[in-house]
């Protein structure tokens, strides 16, 4: 048996879901960021996280990584604080 | 390992015993060091599940015995642990086999290398509970390794080889025996200890398991870009197990002293009629042969397949290539065609033989053959202009 | 577009790169199951969405040993990963998680959830309920509300879509006698995570039914995946509830009854009752299951 039919593990990580993205992408206000990471729980991607840089209230404020999201809108849907707004996507 | 149990566990005696057919698989099995047996009940596999379940109970199997819901669950369970990566066993007859149907062609597309044991039954409608081997017929084209025992001893032998063949290569092996022809005879079988077994059967270290120290995904989804390649290899995998089992072969009988073969010839070496059979009904042929109560018998060569997967087809055409009359005994019909042993006979022969092939088909549902049935066979085959006869008188 | 580019830790056990629809709410459970359990765990999975969005080879999104064998199987390979896993000693540091749709689940494993549920094995099962044959395009499973809209309950001249009652499959798990049994939703990902974690404590089977709203099957916007999810809830249509030891020891209170209509009236499935009187009374019948459930479960806060 030569071909392998088990497959290394979190590999889909080379597939970049963002040219999914119709209209909108997520920003997010660092200064209005809690840091709950309510929007990681709710990201169908799993990627948003907090970044490790403090805002001036000095919580560790959250991002999200454009090259998967698909831009669903959840963490804008989900954060408490209205942080997160969909902006229109010029392509 | 489980100290407690490997103390005690898979160390039944060996030597010449005298055991009915079930039991005498149950204890090779074990002695085989098989770690996760599953099994659902169905005649005339039952006996040999019971006696998997009695040698746990008694403390002399160091393996898990998990109850299935169904056959289809027993194979499932024993694809789980095979993917865990540990030795497994099922066994089933007729309608079992055709309810595990879906998981046996993925067990072999998965590459798990389960064995199991089918006591041959035939399918309903009409429900009938007795032996022949259209249920693993049916099954032909799962991708599994197919061997069929003729004696006791034999099936005995092919369980131990059958995971040597299933492990090296990666693909599962089905032991097929005649259903109560076979599981429910009593007989002197020799009964290989675990010792022994170990010497041939080395222990299986497989790579590409479930493992939380490395995270594999098993069974993913294969588009059009890679089935083709992958369904070719397990073909090719196949056809190449045939030259590992003939190796091995060797090998067991060097540590056993017993034969094994892919097929053999046996009877007159210039005879013009050849029968062709597998399974338990090569006594009845061998004996019809060497007493020919007929005289069409007189002079006639017998031609054992043992292996049906891989089918040995250079070695047919060596074996039977000249012979003028061959009469192939099928226990089991390609409904509409022929018996299924028989087209495979032709497939073989095709354009390397001049012969006569009459498919006969015998002993469907437990119809008793018997050596006059035999001889009729062999007569009527050769004033027949039929392709396919079914001779049950 | 933002100057900066951030670039994700990918430290959850599920990476991106997964297939699953913008806003699925299948793949959140998916992803917010795997961090609870931890590395330590091994996935059996059923065909369907969960397994064809993320497995696709020579590609996987998951970081956890993971099989996928047949449809309506996980629950077989759980019993004999687990029966390997004692032979090797190593039962008792590894979680065993299967999981399989409301098909799998509901439908063609039934027999075989049954099967390990009585064998008593240390396993959680897992259901992804969306409830329809999500993958195959949207047809009816026994998990199937009433009334809704799928590819094999259209609703027409003689139908408003699915006339059969939503199969009770906690009721069914109930009777097996587990010893914990939940319901649980990614509109509340805390309340989630949290059934994760207590069932993966208990030793025995256990069963943890997550509603997992399906942004194409039933007509939504991506982005009211969770929404949607907590208006189940809120009105009664879907209760969430725990079991322990068969006693109901959870639930997730409402404190303002929200009418099913505000739940309804965001999805496709839904939209033929809107039209008529005659959808108007299939609305009033459906009012009633959850007003039933929040009277049977006692989940408003008075």
């Amino acid at each position: 048996m030569h071909i392998k039919l088990s497959v290394q593990p979190g590999t889909t990580d080379k597939i970049k879901t963002g040219n999914w993205r119709e209209w909108h992408y997520p920003e997010i206000d660092h200064e209005k960021c809690i840091g709950c990471g309510l929007c990681d729980q709710a990201c169908p991607e799993g990627i948003c996280f907090p970044t490790g840089e403090k805002n001036k209230a000095g919580r560790v404020y959250y991002e999200k990584d454009l090259d998967w999201c698909k831009g669903c809108g959840l963490c804008a849907e989900i954060c408490p604080v209205q942080a997160v707004t969909m902006r229109e996507e010029i392509k | 390992m489980n100290k407690n149990m490997s103390a005690k566990g898979g160390s039944a005696a060996g030597g010449k015993k005298i055991l009915e057919g079930s039991r005498a698989i149950a204890e090779t099995v074990n002695n085989c060091g098989v770690a996760v047996v599953s099994a659902y009940p169905i005649t005339p596999q039952t006996h040999i599940v019971e006696e998997l379940a009695k040698i746990k109970a008694d403390g002399q199997g160091n393996f898990e015995y998990v109850r299935a819901e169904s056959e289809f669950a027993a194979i499932s369970i024993v694809l789980g642990a095979a993917a865990t990566g540990v030795r497994t066993y099922t066994a089933t007859s007729a309608q079992g086999l055709l309810l595990m149907t879906e998981v046996l062609f993925n067990v072999a597309g998965m590459r798990l290398p389960v064995v199991m044991t089918d006591a041959n039954r035939a399918i309903s409608a009409p429900i009938n509970i007795w032996n022949d081997q259209q249920d693993a017929m049916t099954m032909r084209d799962s991708g599994w390794l197919m061997v069929y025992g003729e004696t006791v001893q034999e099936t005995c032998d092919l369980h131990i080889l059958a995971y040597k063949i299933a492990e090296a290569t990666l693909i599962p092996a089905m032991v097929n025996l005649d259903g109560f022809v076979l599981t429910h005879v009593v007989e002197p079988v020799e009964i290989e200890d675990a010792k022994k077994i170990k010497i041939f059967l080395s222990a299986w270290k497989p790579t590409e398991i479930l493992d939380v120290k490395k995270p594999l995904t098993l069974g993913a989804f294969v588009t059009p870009a890679h089935y083709m390649e992958i369904r070719k290899e397990l073909h090719d995998d196949i056809v190449a197990a045939k030259k590992l089992m003939t190796k091995e072969m060797v090998n067991f009988k060097k540590i056993f002293g017993r034969k094994l073969s892919l097929c053999e010839y046996g009877g007159a070496k210039d005879a013009g009629t050849v029968i062709v059979a597998m399974g338990s009904v090569l006594g009845t042929i061998r004996e019809a042969v060497e007493t020919h109560c007929n005289a069409s018998l007189r002079n006639a060569g017998i031609l054992k397949i043992t292996s049906l997967r891989p089918f040995p087809d250079e070695e047919i055409i060596k074996l039977i290539g000249s012979k003028k009359n061959i009469i192939v005994i099928d226990k089991s019909i390609s409904l509409g065609t022929e018996g299924i042993l028989a087209t495979e006979i032709r497939r073989v022969l095709y354009g390397k033989s001049k012969a006569r092939i009459t498919s006969v088909i015998m002993g469907l549902g437990g119809r008793d053959i018997t050596m006059e049935m035999i001889g009729k066979a062999v007569e009527e085959s050769k004033k027949t202009k039929e392709q396919v006869i079914f001779i049950g008188k | 577009m933002p100057t900066k580019k951030y670039k994700a830790p990918l430290s959850h056990l599920l990476n991106p790169g997964h297939s699953a629809c913008a806003g699925c709410g299948m793949i959140i459970a998916a992803r917010l199951l795997l961090d609870t359990a931890g590395p330590n765990t091994i996935v059996t999975n059923a065909t369907g969405c969960s397994e064809v969005t993320t497995t696709q080879y020579p590609m996987t999104s998951f970081k956890v040993p993971w099989i996928h064998s047949l449809f309506e199987n996980p629950a077989c390979l759980a019993s004999g990963i687990l029966a390997a896993l004692k032979v090797k000693g190593l039962a008792d540091k590894t979680n065993i998680i299967a999981i399989g749709g409301d098909g799998a689940t509901f439908d063609i494993g039934l027999a075989h959830i049954s099967g390990m549920w009585e064998r008593g094995d240390n396993v959680l099962y897992v259901c992804y309920d969306n409830e329809a044959y999500q993958n195959t395009g949207y047809q009816y499973s026994s998990a199937t509300p009433l009334d809704a809209n799928t590819s094999t309950t259209p609703p027409g001249k003689y139908s408003e879509g699915n006339d059969q009652k939503k199969k009770d499959m906690v009721g069914i798990a109930l009777a097996h006698g587990l010893p914990y049994i939940a319901t649980a939703t990614t509109g509340y990902p805390l309340d989630l995570i949290a059934k994760v974690k207590k069932a993966l404590a208990i030793k025995g089977p256990k069963y943890l039914q997550i509603y997992t709203p399906c942004v194409p099957g039933w007509g939504i916007e991506p982005k009211d995946t969770i929404t949607v999810a907590q208006l189940a809830v809120q009105s009664g249509f879907y209760p969430i509830v725990e079991y322990l030891n068969g006693g109901l020891s959870g639930k997730t209170k409402t404190t303002k009854k929200v009418p099913v209509e505000n739940f309804l009236k965001l999805q496709k499935r839904f939209k033929h009752l809107f039209k008529d009187e005659r959808g108007k009374a299939e609305i009033a019948k459906i009012q009633k299951i959850a007003d039933k459930n929040i009277e049977k479960f006692g989940l408003l806060n008075s």
